[in-house]
């Protein structure tokens, strides 16, 4: 390659033939994109905006006699209940649709916000450094010290519970973990000689942490997102679990999880639909993000 | 011929100190020189002289907070660049100094193609649609010497050579169409081959744009090919300047002809190389004296209690040394 185009640089100009496969290809190549896990949370995401017409049943509608059935395949199931039934005989396909919204709602504000601030915070404490780094990341030090729970439980006791609540305890907790991460990824880009030159032709600051370095951690900062979105799920149905989060009657995924949990032994179904629900969509966000990440890095995208 | 020339850039007694929890490190401690336009002035020492120090100080980008301008004057076209705000730098860096750095894989921003920078650079400096973008920017880049250049714009740094980057970043540099260039080391990180066409191409520009050009290397060979003028810096301070031939064929400075002695000749019998004994003083506690006075061959006592001014040798040559005949200024 370096040698192609060396031979070019002293003047062989005729090989340019060469250049041609060399040269960027538009970005959709459609069958790179990771379809699988597109597939999914495209599904997720479908599921959670139609959850009142696809649903079968409303998802807080109990029905004693009902109760624990098993899904349709096992013995004793039946097509009324695709997924079976909870102890009080609310239908768990439902109840797992209209979960999802309180998954997604959740994941998309909390990362947004948590993230945001993150990556603003992580930008200008690593590009400015001194004593607005040494500030910022005491603060961030002083976040991450917070025991998770206790935080949220705090806030569910001072704010009421629900959904607000929720997206603000996992804002709180997740926005150091972006702004730490991002700040490292920023010290090593400000250290490349672009940033230095960029000053030299004439940008500003604000220009500089927009333009190029921004840019230069995208990269990290999508993987952290998607890497967060498990993290997140995973928080929001240990609080709900704790009783600090989504209030009852609402289901939500981590909630019928916990519900399962002293079933386990006869009515598997409650704990383990749920927890694929969230394994599945963890996974389909972790493999999307990597993606994501090879997508983003023009050095592997061509390959 | 380039004397005639006015005088672009003009460093008085510039110092530049580095705040470091060490101590004080007196980078650049009274630093002078000119800069006529179209003329190359060589800035050679050895590492952590105060090469690159000098130059960043002329651009206002010492590294922060740790470094400050302390005194001096850096008169670009009479007007004093230290005296300026950060906003009023903002323009005159990139159209009225540029800068070109040693190493081509990081001056270029790799998520960003070549075509996206160079326009950037041309954004800054002019404001102007974005299709007469594209055809400036295609434009500077057949200016370097860049093959196919319309195909190159869509180019990541990656799919280029060091060299062809390098190219870029030169491309870049003129963009803003500046008086006065500063080249830090340009061509140290690319192979010799290549080193050749690289200032073949600098020069080519400076003829064209009568660019004064500010070149910093330590490499002679370089400094003979490229400079109209060399001045040898050591451990802060410019230890003689002169024309490059006149320093080539007669270093007055002890520190000037021990580097001279030390850089390997084509001809004669080849020995062990001589080299200078000794290191240059820490920067953040120098001597009262002469810098070089511990590695000299000719120390005397004086030299070590009184730092020797800076006597004319020559026609626009001196030297600060206190073994020196002054000449009497032919001019």
């Amino acid at each position: 390659m370096a040698r192609v185009e060396e031979r070019i640089d002293a003047g062989f100009a005729a090989s340019t033939a060469a250049d041609a496969s060399a040269a960027p290809r538009p970005r959709g190549d459609l069958a790179r994109l990771p379809w699988v896990s597109l597939a999914i949370i495209a599904v997720l995401v479908l599921v959670a905006l139609t959850a009142p017409l696809i649903a079968p049943h409303s998802p807080t509608e109990q029905s004693l006699p009902d109760k624990l059935r098993p899904p349709a395949w096992e013995a004793g199931g039946s097509t009324r209940h695709l997924l079976g039934t909870d102890v009080l005989g609310r239908d768990v396909l439902s109840r797992l649709i209209y979960g999802a919204r309180v998954s997604l709602i959740v994941a998309a504000v909390a990362l947004l916000a948590g993230g945001g601030i993150g990556l603003a915070v992580g930008i200008v404490s690593g590009y400015l450094g001194g004593r607005v780094d040494s500030f910022l990341m005491r603060v961030v030090d002083a976040t991450l010290t917070f025991p998770t729970i206790l935080i949220a439980l705090l806030l569910a006791v001072s704010l009421g519970q629900g959904l607000q609540t929720i997206a603000i305890a996992i804002t709180v907790l997740i926005w150091a973990r972006f702004a730490r991460v991002v700040r490292g990824e920023v010290l090593a880009v400000k250290a490349r000689d672009f940033v230095a030159l960029a000053r030299v032709h004439g940008c500003s600051h604000l220009r500089i942490m927009a333009v190029h370095i921004v840019p230069n951690v995208l990269n990290t900062f999508m993987v952290l997102l998607t890497l967060h979105i498990g993290f997140v799920i995973i928080v929001e149905a240990s609080l709900s679990f704790l009783g600090a989060g989504i209030p009852p009657p609402t289901p939500s995924w981590g909630q019928m999880v916990a519900d399962g949990r002293s079933h386990i032994a006869s009515a598997w179904w409650l704990s383990v639909v749920p927890g694929g629900a969230i394994m599945l969509v963890v996974l389909a966000f972790n493999l999307f993000g990597d993606w994501l990440r090879d997508w983003l890095d023009p050095r592997l995208r061509q390959v | 011929m380039t004397t005639e020339a006015p005088v672009v850039l003009d460093v008085r007694g510039l110092r530049a100190y580095l705040y470091t929890r060490w101590g004080v490190v007196r980078a650049v401690d009274g630093v002078s020189f000119t800069l006529r336009e179209g003329e190359t002035l060589g800035l050679v020492g050895e590492s952590g002289c105060g090469k690159t120090m000098t130059g960043l100080s002329i651009v206002r980008l010492l590294p922060e907070p740790a470094g400050r301008i302390v005194d001096g004057q850096v008169l670009l076209e009479g007007d004093d660049l230290v005296a300026k705000s950060e906003a009023e730098m903002r323009r005159v860096r990139g159209r009225r100094v540029s800068m070109i750095l040693q190493d081509p894989q990081t001056s270029l921003n790799p998520v960003f193609t070549i075509g996206d920078q160079i326009m950037e650079a041309l954004r800054l400096h002019h404001s102007s649609g974005e299709r007469s973008l594209a055809g400036r920017a295609e434009a500077a880049l057949r200016q370097v010497k860049v093959a196919a250049p319309a195909e190159r714009l869509r180019a990541y740094p990656h799919q280029l050579s060091g060299g062809m980057k390098q190219r870029v970043v030169g491309a870049i540099a003129v963009a803003g169409e500046p008086r006065v260039l500063i080249a830090d080391e340009p061509t140290t990180a690319l192979d010799v081959t290549i080193q050749l066409q690289y200032l073949a191409l600098l020069k080519e520009i400076q003829a064209r744009t009568r660019l004064a050009m500010l070149f910093i290397t330590h490499d002679f060979g370089i400094v003979a090919r490229m400079c109209d003028r060399v001045a040898v810096m050591y451990a802060g301070r410019i230890v003689e300047s002169g024309p490059m031939r006149a320093l080539f064929r007669a270093p007055r400075h002890p520190y000037t002809e021990a580097l001279m002695a030390s850089v390997p000749r084509m001809e004669g019998v080849v020995t062990r190389l001589p080299s200078i004994e000794g290191q240059p003083p820490p920067l953040h506690d120098v001597p009262a004296g002469c810098r070089f006075a511990e590695r000299c061959a000719y120390v005397d006592d004086r030299c070590r209690r009184e730092y020797p001014p800076t006597i004319p040798v020559g026609p626009a040559h001196e030297a600060a040394c206190w073994r020196v005949e002054p000449s009497p200024p032919s001019r």
